[in-house]
């Protein structure tokens, strides 16, 4: 209790300088936030896609069907494998008559069936990144009587990239502003301990234990974070309200996952305790040690 | 309940502050701790209330050691030293009963203690009817019977003392020196460095410990 007066007395003492580490966490979070449901959503995207991505070989006409059987079940064995489709000449010449209407005809008066049978393997969760899946095309690809394989479509390796990137600007852009705001709070807090300075040091002197001598410079810190935290969270909801609204063509955002924001919030407070600790250390950490 | 063996200390740049010195002071002995200026003097006293470390030797003080102390002991041996100061070190803001109360309450003395107990401390030093002035408004004698009712708010065996009457006119460093003597009666040891000539020479008969270039050079009991 008296410690959360003495750190809110603190703000009162630097009003403008606290509004400004509460103002720099904030913003650091914000951009994290903002990238954060960029990411998100994009990995929603990529979910929803990876749920459909096939690795396909086609088959050479010649192959005998003792080895595609055999090979079958090597592949179901993958573990990168969840099931193997087989599609023979007939399914496939079929598929494409019904698909490709304006060639029907063309298909119709065919003698010789040009299409090949072909296996579509489907992954495993897990197995869906564009490592795993061109790993298993290789494998296929392995076969003698396997033609060719193909997989996923060049855009899922595009999302991917960007989920990335956005994920490391965020990181960079971020961590810099978080390492601003951390700055700020040791400077904040270095402030509040001068300013008691005189106290401290009879406390010191009387033997008022370190923690009761500490514990108010670091409440200071953890609350600055965590307001920075809230103020982040509240900005971010914000742009996830009015942004859409702005760009009607995106639909159907989704918000951040609870444990992300919380996560959030937390870390903010825990960067604040962190900086508040760092000048603690260095401003009064030295009356009851060694020298 | 003082020791110090063979203490040396040194400062990265002015030198040696202390050199081997040895002596010992027994439960509720008053001595006199002399010399010139930069004598070492200070340094005696910051390393018996922890302050600083020898940089060879033992400083003992009840039953701590300089070289076994635990970090988080620090605070409970503070206790048992009180210190004051040339200075006197009190919060301006603050009046002499809240000065000694910051004292308690920093300690961690129960709320509903701490009136009663700043009361009997000022009343000690004979200083209860100004409880609420300021130390602006108290004359120097006053403000350093203040800061030896703080010193005393842990219940100290020991008082250190470090020039407490250099900044006080003779009338009111006698004053503030009787007070101490009064508080050695009643059992507390004290340790006082002084380098009044005149008051140590008025009091023969009082222990003196004479440092020089943080030698300790004569010692009045030995
Ligand atoms: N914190 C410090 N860092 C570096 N040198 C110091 C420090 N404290 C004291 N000294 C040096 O140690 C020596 C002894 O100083 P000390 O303060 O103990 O003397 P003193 O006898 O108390 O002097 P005075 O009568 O002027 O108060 C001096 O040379 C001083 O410069
Ligand atoms: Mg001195």
């Amino acid at each position: 209790m008296r410690a959360l007066r003495e750190a809110l007395a603190g703000f009162r003492r630097t009003p403008l300088l606290c509004a400004l580490s509460i103002g720099a966490i904030g913003l650091s979070l914000v951009i994290l936030g903002l990238f954060g449901l960029v990411a998100h959503n994009i990995g929603g995207a990529i979910g929803d896609v990876e749920r459909r991505v096939e690795v396909v070989g086609y088959l050479l006409d010649d192959a005998a069907s003792e080895q595609v059987r055999a090979a079958r079940r090597e592949l179901e064995a993958l573990p990168a494998v969840e099931s193997v489709r087989y599609v023979s000449k007939d399914e496939a010449l079929e598929r494409a008559r019904r698909d490709l209407v304006e060639f029907s005809n063309v298909y119709g008066e065919l003698l010789v069936n040009p299409l090949p049978a072909s296996f579509h393997l489907r992954l495993r969760e897990g197995f869906r990144t564009p490592e795993a899946v061109s790993e298993t095309a290789s494998l296929l690809a392995a076969y003698p009587f396997i033609e060719e394989a193909r997989f996923g479509d060049e855009w899922v390796e595009r999302l991917f990239a960007l989920r990335s990137a956005a994920t490391g600007i965020a990181l960079a852009l971020g961590g810099g502003f978080a390492l601003v705001a951390m700055l700020l709070i040791v400077t904040t807090v270095r402030m509040a301990i001068l300013a008691r300075g005189e106290e401290i040091e009879i406390m010191q002197i009387v033997g008022a234990r370190e923690g009761y001598i500490q514990r108010p410079f670091l409440l200071e810190g953890a609350v600055t974070g965590l307001v920075g935290g809230l103020l982040a969270l509240g900005v971010t909801r914000l742009a996830f309200v009015v942004f859409p609204a702005r760009f009607a063509a995106i639909e159907s955002l989704a918000w951040l996952p609870h444990l992300w924001t919380a996560a959030g919030v937390a870390t903010a407070a825990a960067l604040g305790l962190l900086a508040a600790a760092f000048s603690v250390h260095r401003e009064v950490g030295r009356a009851y040690g060694p020298s | 309940m003082i020791s110090l063996r063979n203490v040396s200390k040194a400062y990265p740049r002015s030198g040696d502050a202390l050199r081997e010195v040895s002596f010992r002071l027994g439960k509720g002995e008053f001595a006199f701790l002399t010399g010139p200026s930069g004598a070492g003097k200070s340094t005696v006293l910051e390393l018996i209330h922890f302050q600083t470390r020898p940089t060879d030797g033992e400083v003992r003080v009840s039953r701590y050691h300089s070289k076994r102390i635990r970090r988080r002991d620090i605070p409970a041996l503070r206790r048992r030293v009180g210190f004051v100061f040339q200075d006197f070190k009190l919060l301006e803001r603050l009046t002499a009963a809240e000065n000694v109360a910051f004292a308690l309450e920093v300690i961690g003395t129960p709320r509903r203690e701490i009136a009663g107990r700043v009361q009997r401390l000022l009343s000690q030093v004979g200083l209860a009817a100004r409880a609420r002035s300021r130390p602006s408004e108290l004359s120097g004698g006053e403000r350093q019977r203040v800061a030896v009712a703080r010193a005393l708010a842990t219940e100290p065996r020991i008082l250190l003392a470090d020039e407490p009457t250099g900044n006080l006119d003779p009338d009111a460093a006698g004053g503030v020196f009787e007070l101490f003597r009064m508080l050695n009666r009643l059992g507390t040891a004290v340790l006082m460095a002084t380098h009044d000539a005149d008051f140590v020479r008025r009091h023969a008969e009082i222990r003196r410990l004479e440092l020089e270039d943080g030698r300790l050079v004569r010692d009045s009991a030995a």
